[in-house]
């Protein structure tokens, strides 16, 4: 069930589950929102935290579960000089509670309704919101239709630092194993372990024309990370002729994610 | 003789010019760091309009470009946030959020839609 | 009320530094960068600098100019009001009071409140009296370097006795005005004048 674009948004109560390690400096934290009107792949909440005195702090963090999930997954990158990030990452427990807004956006957002091929381009922590996008749809269509996978076919590419850098490693293992329809090409940026022979540089010109569809099969295309990442490959993906309104953007700012 | 507090000031200079050019390394545009986009805003957005209009287009009274929300370039920090037109780079909106107000200035949108059913 | 965040502290002052921060501040090591736009790259070979009166006189001084004017070295304190304040900043850059002598030969009278004005459009207003004797320069060097873009170069307002969005980056000109009128965000909800001591942050603080 898609959720209205259009419902009030207001500060929720959210009692943190569980806080899931996935690599070194992120942490998945699984929450509990009892009254959580529904989101779409895509979407961002703003998480708030108040401390004893009432000072209060905000900052917005993408949704990393699908809609069809029942609990509310945010993944949180740890940044060195971070007033939230480190407080998300390293001192919440289960039974903890954040208040929430969301969620938001309705323009950074894609569900199978809105078809495909599905293109994905991410940076760093901009995997996040593409990861609920991704999914969204191995569970919308995991009902064994294999004529529907493969009219709608994805493809992500991702660019990390370094092999034990990169978010959700194992789970995009393990759906790109049992669905042939969704592709993975990662991009190591900084150092690459022995015997890769995957590419080992940021995404340029020649990378994306040789990973994205042409633009003559209209793909979708969502590309989310760094500000600099975002700004160049969208220019890119546009001037190897895909079309500007089906390039959508998420820029997370000068670090790839809110301090 | 440089002192080893200069010299100190000096390599963190450096480094930090490093940081900057490294991060522009992507870029063939000297891309703005601290630009966000329109969806960054739509919890303030949200607070104003009651609803989420990061969906909604909006015309820009400089150009004449109706955008996405979501499209606009948004420049956001503690103080506020400027929204842009991705064309033209004219500011579309602004808005802040004091502890008693939202503030929205909205005359560079020459108007606002937003879709009431999705 | 919100639910606490159990183990939250936020930023938190150093308790040396307490006395030197106004109320509600707390100290930074580094030098955030708070931006309304893209950032402009304006050609020194191109850059000016004006100061015009409310009678449409004007003073006018190129970079080369400008350079050749009398500067000063200041060391001070900055606050935002975004909530962090950097101790023992120092800059280079002319006074205002020195541009105001340089351009009295031009006929340039000053006004009781000025409008300083930037490439990329931002403006913030400022009381002359906030301007002059000794508490206000153009300022174009940083910590001993030129002053880089991100942080408002070639030149910056400095008035650091006030919040520091006062302090317009990327200034072109000053102009002289009547009335108070607001600037940027003195019209966007937040104060007009800005004392940091006093907690003007918004408009309707006392």
């Amino acid at each position: 069930m898609t959720a209205p674009t259009q419902t009030r948004i207001t500060w929720r109560v959210a009692t943190v589950l569980e806080v899931i390690p996935e690599t070194s400096r992120t942490r998945t934290v699984l929450l509990d929102v009892p009254d959580w009107p529904g989101h779409r792949a895509g979407q961002h909440v703003d998480v708030r935290l108040t401390a004893e005195d009432g000072y209060q702090t905000e900052r917005s963090y993408s949704i990393a579960s699908p809609p069809q999930d029942k609990q509310l997954a945010l993944t949180v990158e740890r940044l060195e000089e971070g007033e939230v990030s480190p407080y998300l990452t390293e001192e919440l427990r289960p039974g903890d509670q954040l208040e929430i807004r969301g969620p938001i956006g309705g323009y950074f957002v894609w569900d199978i309704a809105v078809g495909g091929p599905l293109l994905l381009v991410g940076g760093g922590s901009g995997i996040v919101p593409l990861m609920a996008m991704i999914r969204h749809r191995d569970l919308a269509l995991s009902k064994g239709d294999a004529v529907a996978r493969h009219q709608i076919p994805a493809r992500l590419l991702y660019s990390s630092r370094r092999w034990d850098d990169i978010i959700y490693r194992e789970a995009l293992a393990q759906l790109t194993a049992r669905d042939n329809t969704l592709e993975v090409i990662h991009t190591l940026t900084r150092e690459q372990p022995d015997g890769w022979k995957g590419f080992s540089r940021r995404i340029d010109r020649m990378m994306l024309a040789e990973v994205a569809w042409p633009a003559t099969e209209k793909p979708r295309i969502f590309v989310c990370g760094p500000t600099p990442l975002v700004e160049s490959a969208a220019a890119t993906l546009v001037e190897l002729g895909h079309q500007p309104a089906l390039v959508k953007t998420e820029r997370f700012g000068p670090t790839g994610g809110t301090a | 003789m440089r002192s080893a507090s200069k010299k100190k000031a000096t390599q963190k200079r450096a480094k930090q010019a490093k940081r900057t050019r490294d991060s522009y390394a992507h870029g063939e545009v000297f891309a703005d760091l601290l630009r966000v986009d329109g969806n960054a805003a739509g919890g303030l957005f949200g607070e104003l309009f009651a609803m989420d209009i990061t969906a909604a287009r909006a015309k820009c009274a400089g150009c004449g470009a109706a955008e996405l929300v979501g499209a606009l370039l948004v420049y956001a920090h503690g103080m506020g946030m400027v929204a842009r037109c991705p064309h033209c780079q004219g500011v579309v909106m602004r808005m802040a959020r004091t502890p008693t107000h939202v503030w929205l200035d909205a005359q560079g949108a020459e108007s606002i839609a937003v879709a009431v059913t999705s | 009320m919100p639910p606490i965040s159990r183990g939250f502290r936020g930023r938190r002052p150093t308790s040396d530094a307490a006395s030197r921060l106004p109320p509600g501040q707390y100290e930074t090591r580094d030098f955030p960068v708070l931006s309304a736009g893209p950032t402009p790259h304006a050609p020194l070979d191109k850059w000016d600098f004006t100061l015009r009166s409310t009678a449409g006189k004007s003073a006018r001084w190129s970079w080369d100019e400008f350079q050749k004017l009398p500067r000063e070295k200041i060391t001070t304190d900055i606050h935002c009001v975004t909530k962090w304040s950097k101790f023992g900043t120092s800059w280079e850059g002319v006074s205002i009071d020195s541009l105001l002598s340089a351009a009295a030969p031009q006929g340039v009278e000053p006004s009781p409140f000025v409008m300083a004005k930037s490439d990329g459009g931002y403006t913030t207003n400022v009381p002359l009296a906030d301007l002059t004797g000794g508490k206000a320069w153009i300022a174009f060097i940083y910590d001993g370097a030129p002053l880089h873009p991100e942080h408002g170069g070639p030149a910056r307002l400095l008035v650091p006795h006030l919040y520091f969005w006062k302090s317009a980056k990327w200034v072109r000109e000053l102009r002289m005005m009547d009335e108070n009128l607001p600037g940027f965000w003195e019209s966007l909800g937040y104060h007009i004048y800005g004392d940091p001591w006093r907690e003007q942050r918004y408009a309707g603080d006392e």
